[in-house]
């Protein structure tokens, strides 16, 4: 097993309202391994996308990183100064967020957006070398170079897509951060974005968090995946066992909910909804809606063992 | 009788040169022709990618946009010219369900307000006692509990919950024919197969016809019997879903259901052969087929003349000159090769 890239310890983040403290993400531990793809999947306010801003510390108010620590590559992110914590961005973790290509400004030239990076993590490069480096970015994406003096508004969704991704490995960080980077896009042009992001991530080197929602992306994509439910993980496993075999009742019944192109039938949702993260329930989150929940889950929240090689499940049963 | 609704040779075309600009429109649809008929119910399902005018066939259904040449047809009359009660029972016979379920509701008002507007335009219930208890229903049918929903603001629903009472809200008026704009899209994955199940339900149980408008081809093999792909405006392929997903002709739908990650690990993401180049916003040729740029099989005559559809088999139609030994589908005629399904009514 390589050894970990990052590592994360009991991480908790609360958005703090008017009603009480929002507990979107509690006390979550996990490494993500050299050259690992580890995918997070859950629903939307399971704290999957929080973990991500967290990591990069940019949890905004009234959200607050409450404890836990996180060392990328022997350094404790949550202990560097703002300045430092800001060098770090891009130059050792870098995120691809869902809706990037929005975030590219409309009125600059995508060189400029490729420079501003490098210029603001002080690579002092001539206009020449800059120019090249942008070149050499935009070759690595799959785009051509004339897209360099271009405007956002002359490029499709996966084109910019791709321009992201070009700034995301603009500074060879360690670890890429991808909330959700294609599922603005065509399925079709899904597969083109994401084949980029693997090539070039490999390329690097870098490790990757990948969240999303596309069971089957990640089956497809992540060497490991964890999912999230209520602010915690159930199960992190390999990708491939989990698909096959899911231990966590909750990945049984996420996993039994999708639909197949092989075969129809009925199709099975999960009973219920997730519980308020304003007051967690004591016990198991998940035992409200747990065909399998017994006196236990109501009065013991499980932690997350390792119950057989390299697979981590949150439940009584094991 | 003519039939629910029509839409002939339908071609809709955004922007384009007016006045000061001179550039070629947007063409969304070309030529676009379908019958929805509503005996017996049936549900189709119409997919392809951003920008194919699968949206576009829903604004002109629900008459919220008109074709720039062709025509939609209610009941045999043009729904511009509809009479003020041809057009109340035109309003009822076709319900829609949109996206996105956050966005639909006045959060000012309580859900409530959703359900009891079109009982109230629609005359459904003569006491308040009466509009409580269809209320109630209707909930129930959808699968949702009204002492769980009633009384409540949009902002205490879940997201699935919120789209499961646009389906009661459709389902009250008992319409003959809901139109479903990527209903499932923006709801968490677990929901989603409840919300497509109630839809299943109500084409089952009350014998409504169903469009059912999507990117994705798994949920549509799901749910529908019928599917048509498009691609820029124009039918690729259309048919049996069973047929259409299981063995496509048209390499687009080819390419569609490759790129779909499969949940089997064993299955691999085959990648694709580099066609087209993926950096240009791609802008079809004038003449010929619009898939020619992307197309594996290309041949010179796909960069000349545009295929028409080819009907290769009973319950198939695909607009591809590999299949041009097949006897030729005129448009109009979309509706021959749909399966007619057998529905037991309840």
């Amino acid at each position: 097993m390589k050894p970990a890239i990052l590592e994360v310890r009991d991480l908790t983040v609360h958005y703090h309202t008017s009603r009480g403290p929002v507990q979107a993400v509690n006390a979550v531990s996990f490494d993500i391994r050299q050259h690992e793809r580890l995918g997070l999947v859950g629903e939307s306010g399971s704290g999957k996308s929080t973990i991500a801003l967290a990591l990069l510390r940019l949890i905004r108010p009234p959200g607050r990183i409450e404890s836990g620590r996180v060392v990328l590559d022997g350094v404790d992110l949550l202990g560097l100064s703002v300045d430092d914590m800001r060098k770090m961005r891009l130059a050792g973790i870098a995120l691809v967020a869902q809706g990037a290509m929005n975030s590219l400004n409309p009125v600059a030239r995508i060189k400029a957006q490729l420079g501003d990076g490098l210029k603001d993590h002080d690579v002092h490069l001539s206009a020449r070398a800059r120019d090249e480096r942008v070149n050499e970015l935009l070759d690595s994406v799959g785009l051509r170079r004339d897209v360099a003096d271009m405007y956002p508004h002359e490029l499709s969704g996966g084109m910019k897509q791709r321009v992201c991704i070009a700034i995301a490995i603009s500074l060879r960080p360690k670890l890429i951060i991808a909330d959700e980077p294609t599922s603005a896009l065509d399925v079709v042009v899904q597969r083109q974005v994401m084949d980029t992001l693997l090539t070039v991530s490999e390329d690097l080197g870098a490790s990757m968090l990948l969240i999303g929602h596309d069971m089957g992306l990640m089956a497809q994509v992540a060497d490991r995946v964890g999912i999230m439910y209520a602010g915690n993980f159930v199960e992190v496993s390999p990708s491939a066992e989990l698909f096959r075999d899911p231990l966590h009742p909750y990945s049984q019944l996420l996993i039994d909910s999708l639909p197949s192109l092989e075969s129809k039938g009925a199709l099975k949702g999960i009973p219920g909804l997730p519980p308020s993260l304003l007051d967690r329930p004591v016990g198991c989150a998940f035992r409200a809606r747990c065909p399998r929940a017994f006196d236990r889950c109501v009065t013991e929240e499980p932690l997350l063992p390792e119950v057989r090689p390299d697979r981590l499940v949150s439940c009584h049963l094991y | 009788m003519a039939e629910l609704l029509e839409v002939r040779h339908a071609t809709k075309i955004f922007g384009g040169g007016r006045l000061l600009r001179k550039r070629a429109g947007m063409v969304a649809l070309d030529d676009f022709s379908l019958t929805v008929g509503t005996e017996p119910p049936a549900i189709t399902a119409i997919v392809g990618e951003s920008g194919g005018g699968k949206t576009t066939i829903a604004r002109l259904l629900l008459g919220l946009t008109s074709p720039t040449m062709g025509e939609v047809l209610y009941r045999g009359t043009n729904i511009q010219d509809l009479a003020r009660d041809q057009r109340l029972q035109y309003l009822r016979d076709v319900q829609v369900i949109l996206q996105d379920p956050y966005e639909v509701y006045n959060p000012f008002y309580k859900v409530d307000h959703v359900l009891k507007t079109p009982i109230k335009e629609f005359h459904l219930a003569t006491s308040a006692r009466q509009t409580q208890t269809l209320m109630e229903e209707t909930l129930n049918a959808v699968g949702l509990r009204p002492e769980e929903t009633l009384g409540r603001h949009p902002h205490q629903l879940s997201g699935g919950q919120r789209q499961r009472i646009m389906v009661a809200r459709a389902l009250l008026i008992q319409p003959r024919l809901i139109i479903a704009d990527e209903p499932v899209s923006m709801v968490d994955a677990s929901l989603r197969a409840t919300i497509l199940e109630s839809l299943r339900l109500l084409h089952r149980q009350f014998g409504i016809s169903m469009l059912y408008i999507t990117h994705d081809l798994t949920t549509a093999y799901q749910i529908s019997q019928n599917i048509i792909v498009l691609y820029r405006g124009e039918v690729a392929e259309v048919g049996d879903v069973d047929l259409v997903v299981k063995h496509p002709l048209h390499p687009y739908t080819q390419l569609l259901i490759e790129s779909i990650p499969a949940i089997d690990t064993t299955r691999t993401w085959k990648q694709e052969k580099r066609a087209g180049d993926p950096s240009t916003k791609a802008s079809p040729s004038a003449h010929g087929c619009k898939f020619a740029d992307r197309c594996p099989h290309v041949m010179d005559m796909c960069r000349t003349t545009v295929p028409p559809l080819y009907r290769t088999e009973e319950g198939r139609a695909a607009a591809c000159f590999l299949y041009r030994d097949s006897p030729q589908l005129g448009e109009a005629e979309l509706n021959q090769v749909l399966a007619t399904p057998v529905v037991a009514h309840a």
